[in-house]
């Protein structure tokens, strides 16, 4: 084999092992797409969609009957709902994170996860928007929040407040996460449509590949689209999760106005997001038979970015404990000391549960021979998920149920049966997309497996060893004469 | 939209098939295009194609975003409905910001998209002619344009000889409607595309 057209040192891991050439990626990745949906698909769909009706009917209680079916009241304004909110946007950023910013950072490795990943914030931003939305008190009106030309003034939303621009930068999330995901994906559908027999498949796979032909011109032109929609999506992950921060960050609420909230919020949703990720791809790849392309190196990489980013939100709670003492701010001072440090008050259980799971469990994950451990991974990324939940209600919560004026001080918060509906809904709603995604479309990005093969792939690795390893005269016998 | 002849070369290797583009270029022959299952670095110009201006098109997007986004904000809050919230600035730049940006971006983002979609002609329910069905799975499909003067035997020789693993000569409508600007006739019969 004369030199390749592109060289990774030898010293990397391979990205995609076995004797794979273009034709077996393809194989290997279209199969579970054309095979019947099998008994496993149908007992975890029909779950997900009876969770799904679940949410559906909490929901419809709720608008028929008011915001009252929940067990919010003075001073509890938020509750169950704005910390599902954050958790599911949080989720959201790591599919972002992989697509976007490890492409700028060319990082080869983020080709066998991101199309995944790139799915699983669309669906968690998806369920994120439900919140917002379904929260409101008169949600048939909902369409106000809107800045259009109206008769009633014309009136227009409050553009300096963050719950507006919440609704600005979801919006914007959700749809350039949309067309970064689509756009990545029509190369692929197309490579699913031409080896479709059926013609229902035909049909289907051929509206939706836009027609894509494999064109020169038209590659050129999707890389230039992939580099700028990241280049645009890498300070969305940033700025999205941080406008989020401002709903909090913006108010006087103490434990909820601190400066800090922007990098905690946002190094949390990489944190819970990439474990979400994890727990989706450790059942895809066994499930799906795709543990060549989702190696083993891809699961430790993952790992090291949660422990990373679980030690700067470890960092980011110390932070707020020692400014809550330092700054004197006596309200600052007392939220923490007693309604969350306080292991007695009614939420100090739910403060250390946080800390347990967000800051000290993902330590584990300095020992290498745990980073490789699947099962360990796998109940780690739950347990991580569990973590980010409670640091949402934490912070919402045991900030607002004591607050100010000890009069108002709320007695005990527990979500009703529609609030824990309509969160389990989500789940239901999250799951069925994830698992009508994985039957319909290509798991892994097909094209951007076939573009790294040739220098990361096993054999061509290998190919590479033996040509560097010969002798001298073998080599200058092989490649030095003109044949 | 005219029907034309075309001879089509498949190739199985990237590194036989760059050289073989030189050759076939300094030949004289025509490449309509090389269709691949992945993007494959440094064919754009091995085939000499310009440069995408798609990141000029993005910038100018979300250029308008920016201007719409402090435009209409401040509209609103300074023209349409001043009010006075606590005493504080009509003009509050660094509340606008987190929307400007989000504008910014979306259109940006929104404008590139359509823009690459109208420029490759991908919509749903395009018919595109595919040359070869293997060219988005491990094969790369060369397709030489003929002309009145070309010798079809000739250009296949020369494919045999670049190292063409397979070769044959297709009729085709290649481009949709807002493609090609041609006003030529149809010289050869045309067989109808497939769906796309």
């Amino acid at each position: 084999m004369a030199a390749p057209l592109r060289y990774e040192s030898q010293t990397r891991t391979p990205l995609v092992v076995g004797e794979k050439d273009y034709h077996q990626v393809t194989e290997d990745i279209v199969r579970p797409i054309e095979a019947a949906p099998s008994r496993l698909w149908w007992i975890g769909f029909l779950i997900s969609v009876a969770c799904l009706l679940f949410g559906v009917w909490s929901v419809t209680e709720q608008v028929i009957y008011g915001v009252g079916q929940w067990n919010l009241h003075r001073t509890i304004g938020w509750g169950w709902d704005i910390t599902n909110f954050v958790w599911w946007v949080g989720i959201g950023h790591a599919g972002t994170l992989i697509s976007a910013i490890l492409l700028l950072f060319r990082q080869g490795w983020r080709t066998g996860v991101n199309r995944a990943a790139e799915a699983m914030t669309i669906f968690a931003v998806m369920c994120a928007g439900q919140f917002p939305i379904w929260h409101m008190g008169r949600v048939w009106l909902c369409f106000f929040i809107m800045p259009y030309p109206n008769t009633r003034g014309p009136l227009w939303p409050n553009f300096n407040s963050p719950l507006l621009w919440d609704v600005f930068a979801i919006s914007t999330y959700f749809t350039v996460s949309l067309l970064f995901w689509y756009s990545g994906l029509i190369p692929d559908i197309a490579t699913v449509r031409d080896r479709a027999k059926v013609k229902w498949r035909k049909l289907m796979y051929g509206v939706l590949s836009f027609g894509w032909t494999g064109s020169t011109k038209h590659w050129q032109r999707h890389e230039a689209l992939s580099l700028v929609l990241a280049g645009l999506s890498t300070p969305l992950v940033l700025s999205v999760h941080t406008i989020v921060s401002f709903d909090f960050a913006t108010s006087v609420i103490p434990g909820w106005h601190t400066t800090i909230f922007p990098p905690y919020f946002v190094a949390g949703a990489i944190f819970s997001g990439f474990a979400m990720v994890q727990t989706l791809l450790l059942v895809s790849r066994k499930v799906l038979k795709l543990e060549e392309y989702i190696t083993m190196e891809h699961i430790e990489v993952m790992n090291k970015v949660i422990v990373l980013t679980g030690s700067i939100v470890g960092v980011a709670y110390i932070t707020e404990l020692f400014i809550s003492w330092y700054g004197q701010n006596k309200f600052e001072g007392w939220a923490f000391a007693q309604n969350r440090v306080n292991i007695f008050s009614p939420y100090g259980w739910a403060y250390y549960l946080m800390m347990g799971c967000n800051v000290l469990s993902p330590q584990i994950f300095w020992f290498r021979k745990m980073r490789r451990n699947l099962t360990v991974t796998f109940f780690m990324s739950v347990i991580v998920n569990i973590g980010m939940w409670f640091e949402r209600f934490v912070i919402i919560v045991t900030s607002i149920y004591r607050d100010y004026l000890p009069s108002s001080w709320a007695t005990y918060y527990a979500p009703s049966i529609w609030e824990i509906g309509f969160y389990v809904g989500t789940f239901g709603l999250f799951f069925t997309c994830y698992f009508l995604f994985s039957k319909f479309f290509p798991v892994i990005a097909i094209a951007e497996i076939k573009h790294i093969l040739k220098k990361s792939g096993e054999s061509y690795k290998d190919k590479m060893d033996k040509q560097e390893t010969m002798p001298v005269e073998d080599f200058e016998h092989k490649y030095a004469h003109a044949h | 939209m005219a029907v034309k002849k075309f001879v089509v070369g498949i190739f199985t290797d990237e590194e036989v098939l760059f050289p073989a583009i030189k050759k076939v270029r300094s030949a004289g022959y025509k490449i309509h295009d090389v269709y691949t299952p992945m993007p494959i670095h440094g064919m754009d110009h091995a085939l000499g194609l310009r440069e995408t201006s798609l990141h000029t098109a993005g910038f100018i997007y979300g250029i308008t975003g920016t201007t719409t986004a402090l435009s209409g904000i401040g509209w609103v809050f300074n023209s349409d409905w001043p009010v006075n919230i606590g005493g504080k600035s009509h003009f509050d730049l660094p509340a606008w910001i987190p929307i400007t940006f989000e504008l910014t971006v979306l259109f940006s983002a929104v404008g590139m998209v359509l823009t690459f979609c109208y420029l490759c002609q991908l919509a749903p329910f395009v018919r595109k002619h595919h040359f070869n069905l293997r060219s988005t799975d491990d094969q790369f499909t060369m397709v030489i344009e003929m002309t009145d003067k070309s010798n079809e035997e000739e250009i296949k020789a020369f494919l045999q000889s670049v190292g063409a693993t397979g070769i044959n000569t297709q009729v085709a409508e290649a481009g949709w409607w807002l493609g090609r600007y041609d006003k030529e006739k149809t010289p050869f019969e045309h067989k109808g595309a497939t769906l796309a």
